[in-house]
């Protein structure tokens, strides 16, 4: 059986240690917040500004002037700090975040993201999209291992549009745990009772086990 | 001998943002505006720029307003010829006058965006940077092999107009930001021929202590004591229960 979403982020959760910056990205990324143990020491890095992101604030904490990098509302922990966005994207740029965890469209056999935009589909932006993934000291992906139709999304080489070069460290999907090789994918981990062959199928290029 | 210098002579503060624009806005200017989404923009400036309507804007800005609100306001007036900015999702207004070929838009990486106003206010002709190497960021631009890893040429941003706001700031123009508000606004400052600053609270010269000024007075043309702002919240997300 394939991972559900919420098992992907507790493996994705998995991947970081104490005392680690993190940053991660919108959407299932944020949630990996929900799964790191208190009282580990890791510092959320927000690109807006904010190294020490909490946890969303309750009614009456609301600030409208402290938010994440989606725009909601979040709070900021002891020992937080904020600073302009130079600042940040130079933390980002500069290596110094430790781990960055990134939703992706595909990734190829020698580290290559695509995770900003789809020919044809209305263009929303990079944001800190190229940013995170060029910069970040290591670089975890989450995304669904294909489409619905069984088109892979590890592939062998990108079919969309680049975010960054040679920059993906480690994909988890619902089938289980991939390193890029150069010329194809480690399998780290493998969800229960899913086969070698099964995730064969499924992938865009040589998959070792 | 004694001498002393300054408080700076009086002459940055201005009643209202109606008279502190009035004599700034002009059709085919390039401003600049502070603001993550729509948190921390200069509300007032922002207002009073829709309501004057100077034509052919270059806006730049992280997000160039959201649903329908902040710089929004300035597209729905058919107010702007280009944006440059890093995100577009979440505003409909840029996002549909961008399809129909009437704005143009360029997007950067975000710290890429930073980074060149920020180039632009320090006096810098432009910077390497990994950031969109190999990408259609790269298309035009010089690459070069710098360091073991392809980086792109990228050039300084400048405006005419910079508008900010801050939570606090002095009639010299130093001031301090809230929290996330902080974001762009005082790299904006030092990028633009005229930087206006509207602040929620005024205070007297030597109230901000100098280790607590994020943005030097140095940056800051005009200033307009504006202590009310709307502040939208654009995802109120909040957790169960109250306050221990």
């Amino acid at each position: 059986m394939s991972w559900s979403r919420e098992q992907m982020i507790r493996r994705a959760a998995a991947e970081v240690r104490p005392g680690m910056i993190v940053n991660l990205g919108i959407g299932m990324p944020t949630e990996v917040a929900n799964e790191i143990a208190p009282g580990a020491g890791v510092m959320l890095q927000s690109e807006n500004g904010l190294l020490g992101m909490g946890p969303y604030p309750y009614d009456e904490q609301v600030d409208p002037l402290l938010i994440n990098a989606g725009k909601q509302t979040v709070t900021a922990v002891a020992g937080a700090s904020t600073f302009d966005s130079a600042a940040s994207f130079a933390m980002i740029r500069g290596g110094h975040v430790d781990l960055a965890i990134l939703g992706g469209l595909e990734v190829a056999a020698n580290g290559d993201l695509a995770n900003w935009t789809v020919p044809g589909k209305l263009i929303t932006g990079m944001g800190g999209a190229m940013d995170l993934a060029a910069g970040a000291r290591r670089l975890l992906v989450l995304q669904s291992h294909a489409s619905k139709d069984g088109k892979p999304k590890l592939v062998a080489k990108l079919t969309l549009p680049l975010t960054a070069l040679g920059c993906v460290d480690r994909v988890i999907t619902e089938l289980g745990v991939f390193d890029p090789t150069g010329d194809g994918f480690r399998c780290v981990e493998r969800a229960a009772d899913v086969t070698e062959d099964q995730v064969r199928a499924l992938t865009g290029a040589p998959v070792a086990f | 001998m004694t001498y002393v210098i300054g408080p700076p002579a009086p002459g940055k503060l201005y009643p209202s943002v109606e008279v502190a624009l009035a004599d700034l806005l002009r059709d085919g200017m390039r401003l600049m505006s502070g603001g993550f989404g729509l948190s921390g923009i200069a509300e007032a400036c922002i207002d009073e720029i829709a309501r004057r309507g100077p034509r052919d804007l270059t806006v730049i800005s992280n997000n160039c307003g959201n649903q329908g609100q902040g710089l929004a306001v300035l597209l729905q007036k058919k107010l702007v010829r280009a944006v440059i900015c890093s995100y577009v999702g979440g505003n409909p207004d840029l996002a549909e006058q961008y399809l129909a070929g009437t704005v143009a838009v360029e997007l950067n990486p975000q710290g890429t965006f930073a980074e060149r106003i920020r180039a632009g206010g320090a006096g810098l002709g432009g910077f390497f940077t990994p950031v969109g190497a190999g990408t259609v960021v790269a298309e035009g631009k010089e690459s070069r092999m710098l360091d073991g890893k392809l980086q792109i040429f990228e050039t300084p941003l400048r405006a005419d107009l910079t508008i900010i706001r801050a939570q606090v700031a002095d009639r010299f123009g130093n001031a301090r930001f809230h929290r996330t508000a902080r974001n762009f606004s005082p790299l904006m400052a030092t990028a633009a021929t005229e930087t206006v600053l509207e602040a929620d609270t005024l205070v007297d010269v030597g109230a901000i202590d100098p280790d607590d000024v994020h943005l030097p007075g140095i940056y800051v043309d005009r200033i307009v004591h504006v202590p009310r702002h709307r502040d939208v919240i654009e995802f109120r997300t909040t957790r169960p229960g109250s306050q221990p």
